[in-house]
């Protein structure tokens, strides 16, 4: 990956400042420490922090066509770009690198806009038509590359990182309090709002064109499910074996590259089924690396052990302890960009730095799998919910999420009646899409009790129509789990674990990962199958068992799911408490920032020290809560600080 | 203080995190208002056997006995009586 910035002077009446991108590309280096390329001409200027993975001699960027027309500044990576060399070529056009970014300007002069169809990748992209004074700005179907964007002044700034953004900006940001309010429901933003008062993302699957002063928005792409009429035929056989030719495939091409490439292990099926087909057939030695936590709750060792000795890999280790956490908190946030609900991202910083420590800086991950074919506990909570909302008075059938929560069965009376009063919300209403995702927003959006009147006055939007409105009408034919799909990897996986947990804890070590779930071929195979393959019963991820399990160890393909946490509270309650806790959860800093009501963030505090927070609610609120006012000091209280 | 007093003041600290005595009527749903959830009750139960030396059983978790101030209220009288 690497960073792209830039300003477009939309009256293009004169150049932008070219010291004023320099010192854009500056706040980003991280993504990209291996060189900088600068283009300003006729009203924008482009720039470019490059990390060099294919092409390290002849790559730099900004990189333009045969006659110079068009120039382009690209994050990220397009994996097909051999066969797309090849094809450009035989049309006609001459490539002077070898990089995979040259594709992008010699596709768009054959294809004009429909050149993104052709590529697959994961990328954020700004493209420069000189001849028609023509901006695009464009980013991967699912966002894996991040792309903002703000209009000050009739200039477009827009960049790979809103840090960036806010050294153009010549001001201190505000926080989009509607934006808060969606991040303390669904744990991100709806696209395209950030937390960033007036500065909104490129939404993922989106194409930004600018031309004669005007901006207009174009959607390429967007997760699309069969109809239940409709569904790919084929035995369960044919299709497990078509799964695994496609994820072979796209791991393979995510292996393409001038550097050596890694892979993260965790121990779960999705980083054991990536390790696997590169060990098996990629052709390249096996290098792994993995996190492993102090609290057993939390760790995955032995299963990271078990795949290390299925697979002889050369691997190494981080620890992460709850000092870990505390101490990497505010440096993580300053990455984010953002508050987060939860530490897990923290550990994720510190997995890259050990992958950049060993002289890696490439890895491939399992990274939406759960989302694609079907791993994650909500999918099968809705499935429990539409099943139990086919009975609502049956006990049986809610009895069946004690499999899931089995701190749920404290008796078989009060279960029935605590389980109804949360699992059971909405029952009669089971064709709603966000069905499934009822029971954990409203647990997350506890967080919002914490609101001060003052942020509580700003809000005037309802989060439910705001999230409801950006889904597609089709989205009422689709059937229950896949609804539960598309919500799932458009607020959670693309809103939160693919940036504030992916990129941004990535790049944060100048680390690129690469993900061969989210390849659009394996995720459009996915979205042409029947639910019950991707979980029958509650077994969940079945197809991809059955296309996987003869190249993995039983205890792999049986083990029970574990999600992925990091130590939260106790990170900041311990022996050595971080002293950013008194200072920025005191009643005088909570005022000061004006987001939460000073005297119940000062009870949550104290019945954390009482020891008395034991609820997913507490946890939430509270690392919610830490995490604005960390923001808040970062980017707004120490503004000048860290932007002059 | 009063047993009611307690609880109100428990509940209202550790679950609404007010000082506000409006904030809380005596025959509130903890349920219906959303105060407290099935992990939310445990605490709950931890409080009342810490605080009023009780016991509480399986079959007595049910909102007859927990789902209000004034329930908890009656339960405990019920329990020490």
């Amino acid at each position: 990956m690497c960073g792209i910035a830039g300003i477009l002077n939309i009256a293009l009446d004169r150049n932008p400042g070219e010291s004023v991108i320099r010192k854009m590309i500056a706040f980003i280096n991280h993504r990209g420490p291996d060189g900088h390329g600068f283009y300003v001409k006729d009203g924008i200027g482009l720039g470019h922090a490059r990390l060099s993975i294919i092409d390290i001699e002849g790559g730099q960027q900004p990189i333009h066509n045969e006659d110079k027309s068009i120039w382009v500044v690209f994050n990220g990576e397009i994996f097909n770009y051999i066969e797309l060399q090849e094809s450009l070529k035989k049309q006609g056009h001459k490539f002077y690198t070898h990089s995979d970014t040259e594709v992008i300007v010699h596709l768009y002069e054959q294809y004009g806009d429909e050149f993104v169809q052709h590529l697959n990748g994961q990328f954020s992209i700004a493209l420069w038509d000189t001849g028609k004074k023509r901006l695009l700005l464009v980013r991967d179907r699912i966002g894996i590359n991040p792309l903002f964007y703000t209009e000050k002044n009739k200039q477009l700034i827009f960049a790979s990182e809103v840090k960036s953004i806010i050294s153009a900006l010549g001001h201190s940001p505000r926080l989009n309090s509607s934006a808060l309010d969606q991040l303390m429901t669904f744990w991100s933003p709806v696209s395209p709002n950030t937390v960033f008062e007036g500065i909104y993302e490129v939404s993922p699957g989106q194409m930004i064109v600018v031309e004669n002063g005007s901006l207009t928005k174009k959607n390429y792409w967007d997760w699309k499910f069969a109809e239940p009429d409709n569904y790919r035929t084929g035995t369960e056989q044919v299709l497990a074996e078509e799964l695994h030719d496609l994820l072979l495939d796209a791991t393979q091409i995510r292996l393409r590259s001038d550097v050596p490439v890694g892979a993260y292990l965790s121990g779960g099926l999705d980083s054991s089924v990536i390790t696997s087909l590169i060990h098996n057939h990629g052709g390249v030695p096996l290098r792994t690396f993995s996190i492993g936590f102090d609290e057993e709750g939390l760790d995955e060792s032995v299963y990271q052990r078990t795949m290390i000795d299925h697979l002889n890999a050369d691997h190494s280790k981080i620890q992460c302890s709850n000092q870990d956490i505390a101490d990497n908190l505010i440096s993580t946030i300053w990455h984010t960009e953002s508050p987060i609900l939860r530490t897990a991202p923290v550990p994720m910083s510190l997995l890259s730095g050990l992958v950049r420590k060993e002289g890696y800086k490439v890895v491939l991950t399992g990274e939406g799998a759960d989302e694609v074919l079907g791993g994650y506990d909500i999918f099968k909570e809705g499935k429990i919910r539409q099943f139990w909302a086919r009975n609502p008075d049956s006990t049986f059938r809610p009895a069946l999420l004690k499999k899931l929560y089995p701190y749920l069965d404290i008796s078989k009376k009060q279960g029935a009646v605590y389980l109804k009063s949360f699992f059971g919300a909405e029952l009669e209403r089971p064709e709603l899409p966000y069905f499934a995702h009822i029971p954990r927003w409203t647990t997350t959006a506890k967080c919002k009790e914490f609101f001060s009147d003052d942020l509580k006055s700003t809000l005037n939007d309802d989060v439910m129509d705001t999230i409801s409105q950006s889904w597609p009408q089709q989205i009422s034919k689709w059937a229950p789990f896949n609804k539960s799909q598309y919500i799932e990897a458009k607020s959670l996986m693309s809103g939160y674990l693919l940036c504030s947990q992916g990129d941004r804890m990535l790049m944060s070590n100048s680390v690129e990962g690469r993900f061969p779930f989210l390849d659009h071929r394996v995720m459009e195979f996915a979205n042409s199958i029947h639910p019950k393959l991707k979980m029958k019963a509650l077994n969940e991820k079945y197809l991809l068992k059955q296309a996987m399990k003869q190249y993995l160890p039983p205890s792999i393909v049986q083990r029970y799911k574990q999600p992925y946490r990091a130590p939260d509270i106790p990170s900041f309650f311990g022996t050595n408490p971080p002293e950013y806790i008194k200072e920025l959860m005191n009643d005088s800093s909570i005022n000061n920032a004006g987001y939460f009501d000073a005297g119940k963030v000062s009870r949550l505090v104290k019945k954390i020290e009482r020891g008395r927070a034991i609820g997913y609610k507490d946890n939430m609120a509270f690392i919610g809560i830490l995490t604005t006012q960390v923001w808040h000091d970062l980017f707004i209280t120490n503004y000048q600080k860290n932007f002059s | 203080m009063s047993v009611k007093d307690k609880v109100r003041g428990y509940i209202l600290e550790n679950y609404l995190f007010s000082d506000d005595p409006s904030a809380l009527a005596d025959g509130d749903s903890f349920l219906d208002k959303g105060i407290i959830d099935s992990t939310g009750i445990l605490e709950v139960i931890y409080f009342l056997e810490d605080e009023f030396g009780v016991s509480v059983e399986d079959d007595e978790m049910v909102p007859e006995n927990l789902d209000s101030v004034d329930n908890i209220v009656a339960f405990i009288g019920k329990k020490q009586g």
